[in-house]
């Protein structure tokens, strides 16, 4: 499977091409995604883009990352 | 923004809006079809493919091949207003900026969304839905060797537990919160139904695993992520588990309806015999108008993308079909009504809204949704209650009713339009 590359938290990820962000997040064990209002961690629950759990910065946009496919290049920000 | 002019738009492109567009295109009308996913396929049929076998590579290539077909994925709808012309004007949020479409009839086909109850530990990450945990396997998450345990209610824990042991993950168990007698009903509809042969590989594809019936999670419990699972009711055990992939059935997704002021009934969006709703020019198929599953969908699709464009002599032997499928849609939601001790599942420090951190107790002191929301902020944060205005249906009773638009938060660039 091609592969490409993106900047998680500022460091290099390798990833197979066409999976989600989220997919290479959790690739790279960050179950955490953010912090709740109380601060507990949190992460994705729902896969479908209705929990908004799993937000993430996507080249400096807030985006669901269950949404969003990988692109070669791009830069994801924890919230936590 | 320039807009996109089409005679029907169609929202959803699961089993329910391929089918419309596929009938409604082959009348010759120009059709657009929108939908959140980045590719076609919905829920059930997520990254499907025109070149998969089986049904959903069939309809994807009928599809496929209609050039007045045009597609646009990761497309939610933010706003609805009448359009200049009749007809209705939707802006969609993309990950592009906003789009525009000017629309002259409109199918609804938004699906389901997973119903999830509170119980302690549930926020906990590791802690997913059961359709959830399937849809991020489908997006690329490895669950080779991992523990999964499934449960929750209805006839989709199984294809995930199934899905999950194809994925490599070793399933140790699912438990199912209906009793045995429930699922004895079920089994006698679906076989009624013709859905002997999709059960027999359900079942040899889950060969050893176990299967506790009115059985359900109590509590889940972790440091970072989760690592147990403590299961009550007839099973009373604790797990060792990576994943708790806990799904309470499926829940009509109506919000967008809603918007469009199509009349609720239910539950779900009320149709006439043609898929017609309360606002002219507005039709509804697949899981919106009830949890029915493909075959319903499909054949809900079809119907309203022929009456949407005027072709009724193609509707032929649909209505008869629809009402089997109907059938099964109403033995599915006797046969997994939800026990009503689930709702003593919650602690009273048990967050009930993930959004605002509002725990079980202060919305037990509430009377209603419209105090809750007043005094604890249940329900308006991120999500919007799309996660606990279905929780705190089956927990207190409430019915939703916070839509308004936008439906999601937009950039304030994205509402004025530039």
């Amino acid at each position: 499977m091609p592969e490409l590359v993106l900047t998680v938290e500022g460091q290099p990820l390798r990833v197979p091409a066409g999976i989600s962000v989220l997919a290479a997040l959790q690739g790279a064990a960050h179950w955490s995604l953010r912090r709740s209002l109380s601060g507990q961690r949190r992460g994705a629950l729902c896969g479908m883009g209705t929990c908004f759990e799993c937000r993430a910065r996507v080249d400096g946009v807030l985006v669901r990352t269950c949404l969003i496919p990988v692109q070669p290049g791009m830069t994801v920000e924890l919230l936590e | 923004m320039t807009a996109l002019e089409t005679d029907l738009l169609i929202i959803g492109a699961g089993p329910a809006g391929l089918s419309a567009a596929l009938s409604a295109a082959q009348g010759g009308a120009a059709v657009l079809l929108a939908d959140l996913g980045p590719g076609p396929g919905g829920q059930i049929w997520r990254g499907a493919k025109a070149s998969d076998g089986g049904e959903s590579g069939t309809l994807l290539r009928g599809v496929q091949r209609q050039p007045n077909i045009t597609a646009l994925y990761g497309a939610q709808v933010a706003l609805s207003e009448r359009g200049p012309q009749g007809g209705h004007a939707v802006q969609f949020s993309t990950p592009q900026g906003p789009r525009r479409v000017l629309a002259q009839k409109i199918i609804l086909a938004s699906g389901a969304t997973e119903r999830f109850l509170p119980f302690p530990g549930w926020t906990l990450p590791g802690v997913v839905g059961a359709g959830g945990l399937q849809a991020m396997v489908k997006s690329g998450l490895d669950v080779r060797g991992a523990r999964v345990l499934v449960a929750g209610s209805g006839p989709l824990l199984l294809a995930v537990a199934a899905g999950m042991r194809a994925a490599g993950a070793e399933v140790v168990g699912v438990a199912e919160q209906a009793s045995p007698t429930r699922l004895l009903g079920f089994g006698l509809a679906a076989q009624r139904g013709g859905k002997v042969g999709e059960a027999a590989k359900l079942l040899w594809a889950l060969r050893g695993v176990p299967y506790w019936p009115a059985t359900y999670p109590v509590e889940a419990s972790g440091g970072e992520r989760l690592t147990q699972v403590e299961l009550g009711g007839l099973t009373r055990r604790t797990l060792e588990c990576d994943w708790l992939a806990a799904g309470f059935g499926l829940v009509p997704d109506t919000r967008l309806a809603a918007l469009f002021g199509c009349a609720l009934e239910g539950g779900a969006v009320k149709v006439g015999a043609w898929q017609q709703t309360s606002q002219p020019g507005i039709y509804a198929a697949g899981e919106l108008t009830g949890i029915g599953g493909v075959d319903k969908a499909r054949l809900e699709g079809s119907m309203a993308g022929y009456t949407a464009t005027g072709q009724v002599e193609r509707l032929r032997d649909l209505p008869t079909q629809l009402e089997q499928a109907r059938h099964f849609q109403a033995s599915l939601s006797r046969s997994f009504a939800l026990r009503p001790s689930l709702r003593t599942l919650p602690a009273a420090g048990t967050l009930i809204c993930r959004c605002e951190d509002v725990p079980h107790a202060a919305l037990q002191a509430c009377p209603s949704w419209t105090e809750a929301k007043l005094q604890t902020r249940c329900g308006m944060g991120t999500c919007q209650g799309r996660v606990c205005g279905p929780a705190a249906e089956t927990l207190y009773g409430w019915t939703f009713t916070g839509v308004r638009p936008p439906l999601l938060p937009l950039p304030l660039a994205d509402l004025l339009g530039e």
